[in-house]
């Protein structure tokens, strides 16, 4: 169905994510951190950070336009990006914060100045990418989540609903043979079971 | 989850329910911090600030068990936070950071860091974040027989146990189990340890030749800049551990404020040090108060919270000695001493003011006695005001630059002048004196220890009374000192135990009895106001007032000067001991309360 397909493209692009090399294992932790307590666990920890780190990179831009640059204030800024980014598992942007503290160090205000535009494109890019795929994720609905053992608990009860909803048809079918209603009411019963095992 | 302030409840399902505290000015790494820990069944509580995590801390003493921090962080550096932390409170402290740099690590275990994480940190390495405050009780235990942790310590064991039980019912992991078999080989451990009838803890005796090297290598390092690791490593005695260098070190600081008290008998101190500390107080007092820490063989005294009144006045000798020496400065009749006394005044004063005394509680064992007496003069102040110190007002205040003015506590380290200091500790009295006016503790008079009632009581509403400074004799003066010193000791345990007020009844009382009693009301009881409110525990205070009533016995027992090298010898065998036998202790604190 519908959602199944969602499902699978959205599956589809965390693996390319992953492979990409857009996230790391952090985001699998906050994953897996995920559960019914917090459903939307990774969304809000994502969340956050792109609203948290806007002031940072604000304020590496505001450091980056004076001259000469003050490479301790930037690196310090830097430093506390590039922890923040590896909070989500943003290992690109990680990457490019380093080469950013890189070239603090060693006083290149150029190098600095270029490599920040590159942070910024990761940024924005994961950003972008993010923000799909949780979209994506709440219109699967509901259960898609990386835990796979979470969609195994909510098959039982479901498999026992239409267990019993079988029965009761198939109990209303047999006493009531002649008449045409139970027969009708059975067969609904079996496309309602029909239908919600699809939705699982 | 574990019911508030229900300890023995908390303890029993060890680890789960551990009390975390997480300081971290990244929001993200908060929220996710946080329920990775919320996950390993702790308890946690974040903040963002680390000033905001030292408030929190103070005001719930004993309501953390480990704490969690950044190395950067925007108001205060990771290593300050950890040091004060470590000082004052006492915690384990584990660090965390992005970058992973040897020299930080290196720089974190330096501070006194029992762990440095690199960030993203690993669920399952928060996992294990137990193992440290389990460590640590282990060896409060082995330093100093305190009751609080052998229970802590059943009771860790039991809640494992049972934890374990419960986990492996739920089909937990299989380690459990083998963390059990640790546990009970622990177990049988710390009963030995916790057999306080039978002390089996290898005590170190020190001889003379021992005792001599360590004069040796205090002397060396500076009185002021001396740590329990920095002797030992002069020391170079192999079989020597950290932790009985440093309630050594604690003993012999206090041994050496006694010296200085003796030496200056009726000093005028309450002038000299009143008029500081009047227009101080606050500042001084906190100052004082602050640096009292409970720490067991602390090390790196560095910039004291004096905020926190929480400084626990363990190792009232020699920081006593030192705020002592402070005051007492002007005041002292010998150049010799009075010099020694700026010198390590001065020396003092460079630290970071904020350095607190560390006094290596009675209860918590050794104390780290480094004595960064940056605001050392506040330093001075608070050992007069040990029991204002507790006053948490007192604490928060930080005397640093009031404190210089006076408080050249000069480091208790200073050889013993064999009487002149006495008067000293007048001094000390009397900015004690002035402290307590400060300390709108006064009003603090309230929990008496339960086990001295009725000295306390006596005493107490007549310290409540008192907010002026007292004009403290020399041997208020002393008796302050003395009282104060053991006080913040007491105070500092009660204070992280919550029982001020008995401790420093206790040394009230010992005080008192031997010849400061006769003006010393209104120092004692100026002490007493400034006795942190916290309210005593038992035990605590039993603690205390044991250590001050042996202090204070042997003073009784002997003349002052006559007797000081000979008690100190005693005293620092004895102090060995006191911790153990709680029982006896409290006769002789009866009668040293007698005197009223």
């Amino acid at each position: 169905m519908g959602s199944n397909q969602l499902k699978t493209q959205l599956a589809t692009m965390r693996d390319a994510l992953f492979k990409q090399g857009y996230l790391d294992e952090q985001f699998i932790q906050l994953e897996e951190l995920q559960d019914d307590a917090n459903p939307n666990f990774v969304e809000e920890v994502v969340t956050l950070f792109f609203r948290d780190s806007v002031r940072l990179i604000n304020s590496v831009e505001q450091a980056l336009e004076k001259t000469p640059p003050e490479f301790d204030k930037l690196d310090k800024y830097m430093h506390q990006f590039k922890g923040s980014s590896s909070s989500i598992g943003a290992a690109k942007v990680k990457s490019e914060t380093s080469l950013f503290r890189e070239y603090c160090k060693q006083g290149n205000a150029e190098g600095c100045v270029r490599t920040f535009q590159q942070v910024k494109k990761e940024y924005t890019t994961l950003r972008k990418k993010l923000e799909t795929y949780f979209q994506m994720a709440r219109q699967a609905g509901p259960g898609e989540s990386a835990s796979r053992p979470k969609l195994r608990f909510q098959v039982y009860p479901v498999v026992g609903v239409l267990a019993s909803v079988f029965l009761t048809s198939f109990k209303l079918y047999k006493s009531t043979l002649s008449e045409q209603n139970n027969a009708s009411s059975y067969v609904l019963f079996l496309l309602m079971s029909v239908s919600i095992m699809c939705e699982v | 989850m574990m019911e508030n302030g229900f300890q023995s409840t908390r303890a029993e399902a060890f680890p789960a329910g551990l009390r975390v505290l997480v300081v971290d000015d990244d929001v993200t790494w908060l929220k996710v911090l946080e329920k990775m820990l919320k996950k390993c069944a702790y308890e946690v509580t974040t903040c963002c600030l680390a000033i905001d995590a030292l408030n929190i801390l103070r005001e719930r003493k004993d309501g953390f068990d480990i704490v969690i921090s950044d190395v950067n962080m925007p108001d205060m550096d990771g290593f300050k936070l950890l040091e004060l932390v470590g000082l004052e409170m006492d915690l384990p402290v584990i660090m965390m950071s992005v970058d992973g740099e040897t020299s930080r690590v290196m720089k974190g275990v330096q501070h006194g860091a029992c762990d440095y994480l690199l960030k993203p940190v690993r669920m399952k390495e928060l996992k294990n974040i137990w193992q440290h405050v389990f460590r640590k009780k282990i060896h409060e235990v082995k330093d100093i027989e305190s009751y609080e942790v052998i229970d802590d310590i059943h009771l860790m064991r039991n809640g494992f146990e049972r934890f374990e039980d419960s986990h492996l019912l739920s089909g937990g992991n299989l380690s459990l189990a083998k963390k059990r078999k640790d546990m009970e080989s622990k177990e049988h451990e710390n009963l030995d340890l916790c057999d306080l009838s039978s002390v089996k803890k290898a005590r170190v005796v020190w001889t003379v030749d021992l005792h001599q090297k360590f004069v040796n290598a205090v002397n060396q390092i500076g009185i002021d800049k001396v740590g329990p690791k920095k002797i030992l490593d002069l020391m170079n005695i192999p079989w020597l551990t950290r932790e009985n260098v440093a309630s050594h070190l604690q003993k012999y600081r206090l041994y050496l404020s006694r010296l200085e008290k003796e030496s200056e008998p009726n000093a005028a101190f309450g002038c000299f040090n009143q008029t500081d500390f009047s227009p101080k107080d606050p500042s001084t007092g906190f100052g004082l108060q602050s640096s009292i820490t409970a720490h067991q063989s602390r090390e790196a005294c560095s910039s004291f919270g004096f905020s926190s009144g929480e400084t626990i006045v363990q190792a009232i000798d020699t920081e006593i000695k030192e705020g002592d020496l402070k005051d007492i400065v002007p005041l002292l009749p010998s150049p010799e001493a009075r010099n020694a006394l700026v010198g390590k005044l001065h020396e003092i004063q460079k630290k970071s003011n904020g350095s607190q005394i560390d006094f290596s509680s009675s209860v918590g064992g050794s104390v780290g006695l480094d004595v960064r007496c940056d605001s050392f003069d506040s330093t001075g102040l608070r050992k007069h005001q040990w029991s204002r110190e507790f006053s948490d007002m007192q604490f928060k205040r930080q005397t640093e630059p009031e404190n210089k003015s006076y408080r050249h506590a000069s480091p208790a380290f200073v050889s013993p002048h064999p009487c002149i200091e006495t008067n000293s500790s007048i001094n000390a009295g009397a900015p004690i004196a002035k402290m307590e006016k400060e300390n709108s503790s006064g009003s603090g008079i309230k929990p008496l220890c339960s086990r001295y009632p009725t000295s306390n009581v006596a005493y107490l509403p007549a310290m409540a009374s008192t907010e002026s400074p007292l004009p403290l004799q020399p041997e208020a003066g002393i008796g302050n000192i003395l009282l104060s010193g053991r006080a913040c000791a007491m105070n500092e345990s009660s204070r992280t135990k919550g029982n001020s007020f008995g401790h420093s009844r206790g040394i009230c009382w010992g005080y008192d009895q031997k010849d400061l009693f006769e003006a010393n009301t209104a120092v004692l009881q100026s002490s007493y106001e400034n006795l942190p409110l916290s309210s005593l525990q038992d035990y605590d205070c039993v603690e205390n007032t044991v250590l001050n009533n042996i202090e204070f016995l042997e003073y009784d027992d002997l003349e002052l000067f006559a007797a000081l090298p000979v008690q100190h010898c005693d005293r620092l065998k004895f102090n060995g001991d006191y911790n153990l036998s709680e029982p006896v202790e409290y006769p002789a604190m009866d009668q040293g309360l007698f005197i009223v």
